[in-house]
């Protein structure tokens, strides 16, 4: 009776959790429609800005309105997968104070992926698509000549930038176990970094580039392969940095399950 | 085998006092009390066992709940589960246990209760033919029969709960830890879980943990009782010892008067 | 004593403000980030094309410092769930129970909710704005007059920001989704106030239409008196306008809130 069975896989899992969730959202038909929608338009007024002030100014810091254009989207996709994916994090408190946790941790199963696996935010699609939208848009501008390589660049610096954002999203949630209020100053590193993120990172001067390759990897999803996309830079080493980035995660993950062991130790 | 040894637990939560000033003070620096909820909490259960845990609220009841099944790491003490020590091995100790929470749901709220099931056999990773046997005598022995295929928002309490237990047994547990199994039930729904679950240690041998207020629950379903106050075991013995005359329920406050908590 | 019920309520608001003591922190630290960054872009832009630069710089600082640090003030989008859930549920009712006049209380807790916020954080932002380095630096006003003036204008400014705010709980109650009216008007506000780049930075005819709009009276007028952006007679005109929007918004509110209460209590909720 006590033979070890297979564990089915996580990626089955995953995707059965993703299934489910899909399910209950549907029970909801308008209001996913409705928040869908808002999600759209919620970030169309970073749009309104950066419209009126490139009417008035033209560039910034030699960049042209069809980049800033590409990095705001750029930017915009990375952080609605991340937020489509990893919206437990993003909420954990919540998860923590409901208990919702304490039936996670009763299950023979790895924590950071039954939080993945809790919600799945399809909402962010509304963000996502006006981010599609302002990237078609602003790449035609550009005149950027494209080839493969660009491609495969755009992809994976998107899937990258995801996980970069997932990763603050999992300090987030491993804070919340050091403090039950939660730590707001994190919205620096996400909202913060899609307002500001509109704008390639060296406009913010040599040092902020640097914090971003080296501390939290922004301009490797960002600034680095705007380079390279735009032609600024031929260096395929460019268009392969955001792959570097995923490095970040690691930190990431010891944090959380840090806390995850201290949550143990400390209870609600 | 479960033995519990010596087990303490301490909570650290802020002060906090009524008033507009005491807010701005509070504000500026916090203060902290260590509240104790386990202090050298010591037993043991034998396989197959039925124990009803009870204790006035927040006697560390669910802390006792918690540390057993995983969740929480004691400050100091032994706890061995089959041999394993739940905390340190927590994947491979839950697999072998089922949790109820009388007043959280583990299903999923806008899925037929089905779909729930069909999550839980991947999360657990159980074959496919233990599965549908545990399923189908599940269904029968709760008579979910028609709810399998009903949202769970759209059940009732009784049915949800019947439910809840049929989701918690789908992996053959060894140990069945129920947190407050009836509360809010109607009687026709309490009779039917305690029935269940009396049949269920007596069919499948699977040890019975419950913590309840009520106690019909107990009369219903075991024999030991374990009486825990302010953190510390104050009773461990059968239910005839301390049941002399009248009811339960004046017995079990006369306990908590005699006992001060 | 009719307003002392309203300060009560104040008071109990402020104190459960009080309670959050960490987000406060974080708030602080977020702001002070984002005026940061904020001010770096305009000081790019600035760099790109200085003769069109519609502001000075200065002025441009201590206009952004200042939206960072009464931030609580003037977001629309800072509304009360307590409120929406209420008007969704049907919980209203029990307020309604209550001796109290809805518009009055809603107010007084809105009022509270947001000067507790902004209280608590304001300090510590503007005292590092002051100490940084220029172009970060954010400057005294140029004369004492200004300084009055702009306590003024706030003052103004805040209740316009509320009574708008009153607008839209009171619009929730003829609505099947609060939460589109709020994003909604959330969103008008962001950019019609200054919000997202100062009214200045607009071209001409854009910016002439948005100052004659309520949202103008937000966070526009005072953030552009205190630096002398706006200056003698325009802006008590701007100052004028702001009290014909406070008068307007309050009585169309009340107006509305009479309707809605009329709604609850023949229908039940």
């Amino acid at each position: 009776m006590n033979k070890q069975p297979r564990k089915t896989s996580a990626v089955r899992l995953y995707l059965h959790y993703i299934s489910v969730q899909i399910r209950c959202m549907m029970q909801y038909k308008k209001s996913f429609l409705m928040t869908t929608l808002g999600q759209f338009l919620a970030s169309f007024n970073a749009f309104v800005g950066i419209y009126f002030l490139f009417r008035r100014f033209h560039s910034i810091a030699g960049y042209r309105y069809s980049d800033v254009l590409f990095c705001y989207s750029l930017v915009l996709m990375e952080f609605s997968l991340a937020e489509c994916a990893a919206r437990g994090f993003d909420r954990f408190s919540g998860l923590v104070r409901k208990g919702e946790f304490d039936r996670i941790m009763t299950r023979p199963r790895n924590e950071i992926l039954q939080v993945l696996g809790s919600s799945f935010e399809l909402t962010r699609i509304g963000r996502m698509m006006q981010a599609v939208i302002v990237f078609i848009y602003g790449t035609s501008q550009a005149g950027i000549h494209w080839n493969v390589w660009k491609g495969l660049c755009v992809l994976i610096t998107v899937l990258c930038g995801a996980s970069v954002f997932c990763g603050i999203f999992l300090i987030n949630a491993a804070l919340c176990f050091f403090t039950l209020e939660g730590l707001e100053v994190i919205n620096i590193f996400t909202d913060g970094a899609r307002e500001y993120g509109q704008y390639p990172v060296d406009v913010y001067g040599k040092r902020m580039l640097r914090f971003c390759t080296f501390v939290i990897p922004y301009s490797l999803v960002q600034y680095y392969p705007l380079q390279y996309i735009t032609g600024r830079s031929d260096s395929l080493l460019y268009a392969f940095l955001p792959l570097a980035s995923l490095l970040f995660l690691l930190p990431c993950v010891a944090l959380w399950r840090f806390g995850v062991r201290r949550y143990q130790s400390a209870g609600s | 085998m479960i033995v519990m040894k010596n087990i303490c637990k301490t909570y650290r939560v802020a002060r906090r006092n009524a008033g507009f000033r005491e807010a701005v003070k509070s504000f500026l620096h916090r203060e902290y009390d260590t509240v104790t909820a386990l202090d050298n909490v010591s037993f043991s259960i034998a396989d197959g066992e039925t124990v009803g845990y009870i204790g006035p609220n927040g006697a560390g009841k669910s802390t006792t709940i918690k540390i057993l099944s995983g969740i929480l790491t004691p400050d100091s003490g032994e706890c061995l589960v089959d041999g394993r020590i739940p905390w340190k091995d927590r994947i491979g100790h839950v697999a072998r246990i089922g949790v109820v929470f009388g007043q959280r749901s583990q299903l999923w709220w806008d899925v037929p209760v089905d779909d729930s099931f069909e999550l839980l056999r991947d999360i657990y990773s159980i074959p496919s033919d233990v599965y549908r046997r545990n399923r189908d005598e599940l269904t029968e022995l709760l008579d979910l029969g028609k709810l399998l295929k009903t949202p769970v928002r759209q059940l009732s309490l009784g049915q949800r709960m019947r439910c809840e237990l049929a989701a918690s047994l789908l992996h053959s547990p060894d140990i069945l830890f129920l947190d407050e199994p009836t509360i809010g039930l109607d009687a026709v729904s309490k009779i039917a879980v305690r029935e269940f679950i009396v049949r269920l240690n007596r069919e499948r041998k699977t040890t019975v943990i419950l913590t309840t207020h009520d106690m019909q629950d107990i009369e219903a379903i075991t024999r030991r009782i374990i009486l825990i106050g302010r953190g510390s075991i104050l009773l461990d013995g059968d239910l005839s010892d301390i049941a002399g005359r009248g009811d339960l329920d004046h017995t079990v406050a006369e306990l908590y008067r005699s006992y001060d908590i | 004593m009719k307003w002392k019920k309203y300060l009560s309520v104040f008071r109990l608001r402020f104190a459960m403000c009080l309670q959050y003591r960490t987000a406060a922190f974080a708030g602080v630290a977020t702001q002070f980030v984002w005026g940061f960054m904020e001010i770096n872009v305009f000081y790019a832009f600035r760099s790109s094309d200085p003769a069109a630069f519609p502001m000075g710089f200065e002025q441009l600082a201590s206009y952004i410092w200042l939206q960072q640090a009464f931030l609580a003030l003037f977001m629309v989008w800072f509304m009360e769930n307590e409120i929406f859930d209420s008007i969704m549920d049907g919980n209203i009712c029990y307020e309604l129970c209550r001796p109290i006049d809805l518009y009055n209380l809603w107010f007084a807790r809105s009022a509270a909710h947001r000067m507790s916020r902004a209280l608590l954080r304001c300090a510590p932002i503007l005292l590092a704005a002051f100490l940084l380095p220029p172009p970060y630096r954010m400057t005294l006003p140029p004369d004492a007059l200004t300084l009055v003036c702009f306590v003024f204008a706030m003052l103004l400014s805040v209740t316009v920001t509320i009574a708008l705010c009153m607008l839209v709980y009171m619009l929730s109650f003829f609505t099947v989704s609060p939460q589109g009216l709020r994003i909604l008007f959330a969103m008008i506000a962001e950019v019609l106030q200054g919000i997202v780049i100062p009214l200045p930075f607009y071209p001409r005819n854009v910016r002439r239409l948005m100052e004659m709009l309520p949202f103008a009276s937000m966070e526009n007028v005072p953030l552009r008196i205190y630096s002398g952006n706006i200056s003698g007679g325009e802006a008590v005109r701007a100052m004028l306008l702001q009290g014909f929007w406070v008068l307007l918004l309050i009585a169309a509110g009340k107006l509305i809130c009479r309707r809605a209460m009329k709604k609850v209590t023949v229908q039940g909720g």
